[in-house]
């Protein structure tokens, strides 16, 4: 057993992946306080899901190390899974199983006590309950998206990771979303990690921001704070500074 | 959610991911057909030809004593792995595969919910077909008797080995290896020797075919029906082999799996 007894619900030291001769993940590290919204940000081939991956124990890291609450997840992953969960629009639930059926079969993978209970209140909280007995499969993906976040809540993980959770959304979904996960980090002190595309998001939700560029980390600062650096009015125009070189981020890089 | 620390070991998390398949089974119909429409297209086709060739005489007609027999436990050995391999198959189908992973269940127990559903499907597949051989040619399966157990036991076990060896290369290769879960038993079919004695392979082929562990249970059902001659030798054969099979295969699996994590292809399932 390796217990960490840092404070960060996440920790990465130096954490790299290597696919051949491709580096997805170079050499980066970051601590992520509990109770902590952060936001990982980056471009198309980033690195945010090989990052999110190897958090996740998805992906064996080619070196470096990646724990959380204190956990190494190379070794002792199953020591601490039943305390986080996840959600993307990339990951689907069963198509031809209801929304109760789905949510009673994690909350059985997960250990959950008095299920029904459970899928009753997630029901209640995310708006689930004209559609709680229809199949997965024939569900809007505004609807989809909220179940998807009820099965990530369903075990009330500490950790909750989110792979663009809004992606696909309406706006009014979206912002409804973003507001129970606002409610859901209040209440637990749960460490959101939230991976986005989306900056108008991540400027409401996030405490910090990670900026992650070709597999490195390129910048890493409250949002207001590098609202300020950059010199922008929003962090998409931060975004593009960092994703094209230009204005501070040409600066940086030139000294 | 508390800091608890989850069971290393869980039936609650098998029972969750059987509950998973048996939704799925009994919200489709289809599934549920085609678990035995196979079976019992080959059981009307072996029986038919069996009573043919019984009205001949010599040896031929006893040869062909023994294909009702011989088609019913082939589908034991085909549907187990086939059973095993979409539950396996369907979390890549629906894209959920990613959901497990993190989640606390253990390898270990989604094999044995594999295991399960296998044993599941094939009591909905075969069970109603072996009562269907009695009806239309007066073929008792269960007349075998307690070899039937050493039969079934020692053939799901090579069913749930090759099962598990294709659910780690689907894991590590995507579904692009996918047919191999379809075909890999057909080339079990000649080796095992399923409806002709070993002997009439020819001699190099037949060492590699006692290396199969079918080839022991259908020599042995052989000796059954047509010398009325239990060989436990042929049992124990077959259960020595199966124990390195299965070991061999889930040493494989886990192989597959890490190796799988290495790829990344976890996170690109389905692709």
């Amino acid at each position: 057993m390796n217990v960490n007894v840092s404070p960060a619900a996440i920790e990465a030291d130096r954490l790299t992946k290597r696919y051949g001769e491709a580096t997805a993940v170079d050499a980066i590290s970051f601590q992520i306080a509990a109770g902590s919204i952060t936001g990982l940000l980056g471009g198309n081939g980033a690195g945010k899901t090989t990052t999110i991956g190897m958090i996740m124990s998805l992906v064996a890291p080619t070196s470096g190390r990646v724990s959380v609450l204190g956990f190494d997840m190379a070794h002792d992953a199953y020591r601490v899974l039943h305390r986080m969960n996840f959600e993307s629009p990339y990951v689907d639930l069963p198509h031809r199983l209801t929304v109760r059926q789905n949510l009673t079969v994690f909350g059985g993978l997960y250990g959950v006590k008095n299920v029904q209970e459970r899928i009753a209140r997630l029901a209640t909280e995310l708006d689930l309950k004209d559609f709680v007995d229809r199949a997965s499969g024939k569900l809007s993906a505004g609807q989809k998206t909220r179940v998807a976040l009820a099965k990530a809540l369903i075990n009330e993980p500490d950790i909750l990771i989110l792979d663009e959770p809004t992606a696909s959304l309406d706006p009014d979904t979206a912002d409804w979303i973003r507001g129970h996960l606002e409610r859901y980090r209040a209440n637990n002190n749960a460490t959101i990690l939230l991976a986005s595309h989306n900056m108008g998001e991540v400027e409401r939700l996030c405490d910090r921001v990670i900026m992650m560029k070709r597999g490195k980390i390129v910048d890493d600062d409250s949002p207001a704070k590098l609202l300020s650096r950059y010199g922008r009015q929003n962090l998409e125009e931060v975004f593009l500074d960092v994703a094209r070189g230009t204005g501070a981020a040409k600066k940086e890089a030139a000294e | 959610m508390s800091a608890a620390t989850s069971p290393s070991f869980s039936f609650s998390r098998i029972f969750a991911m059987v509950m998973r398949h048996w939704y799925l089974l009994r919200s489709s119909w289809p599934r549920l057909l085609e678990l035995i429409y196979w079976p019992l297209v080959q059981m009307l086709m072996w029986g038919f030809l069996q009573s043919f060739m019984a009205k001949q005489t010599g040896a031929l007609a006893m040869a062909a004593g023994t294909f009702l027999a011989a088609v019913l436990l082939w589908d034991i050995l085909f549907r187990g792995q086939l059973g095993f391999s979409f539950s396996f198959l369907e979390e890549m189908w629906s894209r959920n595969l990613a959901n497990l992973m993190i989640s606390p269940l253990r390898p270990i127990e989604f094999v044995l919910s594999m295991i399960a559903m296998s044993l599941i499907r094939l009591v909905i597949g075969v069970v109603p077909v072996t009562f269907l051989a009695m009806f239309f040619f007066g073929f008792n399966f269960w007349g075998l008797g307690l070899a039937l157990g050493a039969f079934f036991a020692n053939l799901l076990l090579t069913s749930w080995a090759i099962g598990l060896l294709c659910a780690g290369l689907v894991l590590r290769n995507g579904l692009g290896a996918e047919g191999l879960t379809w075909s890999i038993m057909f080339l079990f079919l000649p080796l095992t020797c399923v409806y002709y004695p070993v002997a009439t392979l020819p001699v190099w082929l037949q060492y590699i075919s006692w290396m199969l562990p079918p080839t022991a249970v259908f020599e042995g059902m052989r000796a059954l029906v047509l010398e009325n001659v239990f060989r436990a030798d042929l049992m124990l054969w077959a259960l020595t082999l199966n124990i390195v099979w299965i070991t061999l295969a889930g040493w494989g699996f886990m192989k597959l799996m890490h190796s799988s994590k290495r790829m990344g292809s976890l996170l690109s399932v389905g692709e």
